[in-house]
């Protein structure tokens, strides 16, 4: 009886998973097919796309065109190719997410472990800039970018980003550290620690999972970023404006192997990001359900 | 003066007062246990003194120094916490003498008197381990080890016992009472449990609704509360709080009480002053232990009152047997022996030692004192 029910069960569940799986690997293959096409077509010379199928695989492998979109493509009207926009949104990227993600830090340890009067409204008014479509800030943005003096420069960048991004990780790490225990606090406090000792040794190192977190959404959003980077780089655009003043040039030759690669340039650093911190991500998940 | 003086203090959150002028004198190496229902301010009035919440008025002093405004760190005060507050991220080690460290005492001096505590303690095996390698006694040791560490003025305890499981709960009350009388430290210790209460401390301070209702030692406080409150909240199971009439016999007042079958039982005070009360309605307060089985009853008492009453139901409780019967219209308990034998329904002779019954003014709920 007992091996006879265990026998319908195995059956059942090896024509499940077929099922299951073949289902999965469809879905695999439809994600799967957009990055195939990008690095098939930008291992090709031009020829083999326009007189050929895009779907196929290169007949003659080059990278021409991987060091064309580095180097030498025609980008608006300087042939530089896309390195020195990638050195600009290097130099953007990094200070705006460690600028962003630390004031966020403090903001959400001020907002829950040394609350004030009024802090509820601060944190509704910080909350309420998440919601501020780009379109609406450009101009008072410019206006308050040219005052400083930052107009057409990097840490004009930086310094948009890191208030656009303030609202954000501010209710990121709000939201962790409520639920965590202002018991520790108050020992430290009776310890004798201060604010930022406090804040450095005791719920720093515990942030990991929300530090992952924010540092993934400032990084993908600031990089990606087009609007202010077209609208506030000036001479020091980012790589995205760059990326289209290759890509939508109306003069010359369509270079779609170089327009590929580029791409897939643009695309690397959050690629990196999402396969290098995810990982992270999940085992700082796994370290905090485990603790007693 | 005392070592801690807590002179007219109360907390206001807004128009809203939460604490009534405490006026409790702390002397040095008293354990005053500070005891109530949640909500009633307990925790309140130990953050003012650890300074983790201001004082809407009044001053609190350690030492003879006013602490008003002082900063939590420079109190000299070591606080364990409910839930024991260690730092996930740090060893046991570094948890205790985290508090040295942030005072700038040197590594050498912070290294001996790790030692010393992990000795004390018996922690000695767990200083490198992470507090969420330990288990709950072990995180409440190591609690009380970075309390210890500081050498203070004044240790406050907030419910430190009560995320232990029950008999873990019972062996580190022992402990914390024996590391008491051996380092004779002032403390400060807030409860619900009022065994805990009872076991700990030198003096009891029962709080309710913000008010301090008694403030004396645990014999006081069981012997002699000063309200229909106090009375109920500490002992288990509770005082019997019965309605009762004064009549005077022979110049002697009784307490007139209606039994289960409607009878009049009298049964004679042994406090005089009563008399004035003649006529009037009280409540009279028995401990339970005090109704007994006439064998069992206390020798040494002068006024043993007899009375043949129903029996309710009966709890047999493994050291004692609980006996519920009907004075006054209400069930009253009677903690007897284990093994008597009585049933319930059946009529049974109680014996109540007047001695220890208590007089209650049902107006204004207050002891109608000797």
């Amino acid at each position: 009886m007992a091996a006879i029910e265990q026998d319908t069960a195995v059956r059942t569940s090896l024509v499940t998973r077929i099922f299951i799986y073949g289902i999965l690997l469809i879905f695999l293959a439809f994600y799967l097919m957009p990055l195939f096409v990008m690095v098939a077509n930008s291992l090709k010379p031009l020829a083999e796309i326009t007189g050929g199928n895009m779907m196929a695989l290169p007949r003659q492998w080059t990278l021409d065109p991987w060091r064309s979109a580095w180097s030498t493509a025609q980008i608006g009207v300087e042939p530089t190719g896309l390195r020195p926009y990638f050195i600009n949104s290097i130099l953007m990227v990094v200070p705006a997410v460690v600028i962003s993600t630390i004031l966020g830090a403090l903001n959400g340890y001020v907002l829950t472990k040394w609350t004030f009067r009024g802090d509820k409204i601060i944190f509704g008014l910080l909350l309420f800039s998440c919601f501020i479509p780009f379109q609406i800030v450009l101009i008072p943005m410019a206006t308050v970018l040219g005052q400083l003096g930052l107009a057409g420069s990097i840490p004009g960048l930086v310094l948009v980003h890191v208030v656009y991004g303030i609202g954000f990780s501010t209710l990121y790490f709000r939201n962790y550290y409520a639920a965590f225990p202002t018991e520790l606090v108050r020992a430290a406090m009776i310890d004798g620690a201060g604010f930022f000792r406090i804040f450095w040794r005791i719920m720093l190192p515990v942030s990991g999972p929300i530090i992952v977190v924010t540092v993934i959404w400032q990084f993908t959003n600031i990089w990606n970023d087009f609007l202010f980077g077209a609208s506030f780089g000036g001479r020091n655009q980012p790589m995205t404006v760059a990326l289209n003043n290759l890509v939508q040039s109306s003069t010359g030759v369509k270079e779609y192997n170089v327009h590929f690669a580029g791409a897939i340039l643009a695309a690397l650093p959050t690629l990196i990001v999402y396969i290098v911190a995810g990982r992270y991500f999940v085992r700082g998940l796994m370290a905090g359900s485990v603790k007693g | 003066m005392g070592f801690l003086d807590i002179r007219n203090v109360t907390k206001s959150y807004g128009a809203v007062e939460v604490l009534h002028r405490v006026d409790i004198s702390v002397q040095e190496g008293e354990f005053l246990v500070l005891v109530g229902p949640s909500g009633c301010g307990k925790s309140t009035l130990l953050n003012m003194i650890a300074g983790l919440e201001g004082i809407s008025s009044g001053e609190i002093a350690i030492k003879g120094r006013v602490m008003n405004g002082v900063h939590p760190s420079k109190r000299n005060i070591a606080m364990v916490f409910q839930s024991y507050a260690l730092y996930p991220n740090m060893t046991v080690a570094q948890n205790i003498t985290f508090g040295l460290e942030m005072h700038g005492t040197p590594k050498a001096e912070r290294q001996a008197a790790l030692e010393k505590v992990g000795k004390l303690l018996q922690i000695e095996g767990l200083l490198n381990r992470k507090p969420g390698q330990l288990s709950g006694g072990q995180r409440q040791r190591v609690a009380m080890g970075r309390a210890l560490v500081r050498d203070p003025d004044v240790f406050l305890f907030d419910e430190p016992l009560s995320n232990l499981d029950a008999k873990l709960r019972v062996d580190m009350r022992t402990e914390i009472k024996k590391l008491h009388e051996k380092l004779k430290t002032t403390i400060v210790y807030v409860t619900h449990d009022q065994i805990e209460a009872l076991t700990l401390s030198t003096r009891i301070a029962v709080m309710y609704k913000g008010y301090v209702q008694q403030l004396g030692t645990p014999k006081e406080i069981y012997d002699a509360p000063a309200n229909v409150y106090v009375a109920t909240f500490m002992g288990s199971p509770a005082m019997n709080v019965i309605p009762a009439k004064v009549v005077v016999q022979d110049g002697t007042p009784h307490a007139q009480i209606k039994d289960a079958n409607g009878a009049d039982h009298m049964l004679k005070f042994s406090q005089p002053n009563l008399v004035s009360w003649a006529g009037r309605d009280i409540l009279l307060g028995i401990r339970p232990e005090a109704i007994t089985d006439p064998e069992s009853a206390d020798r040494n008492s002068g006024n043993i009152v007899r009375l043949r009453n129903r029996v309710g139901v009966t709890e047999p409780a493994g050291a004692d047997t609980f006996v519920t019967l009907e004075l006054g219209g209400k069930d009253v308990t009677a903690r007897m022996r284990a093994d008597v034998t009585v049933r319930s329904g059946q009529d049974f002779e109680f014996a109540i030692n007047m001695e220890k019954a208590v007089a209650f003014d049902p107006k204004t709920e207050d002891r109608i004192r000797p």
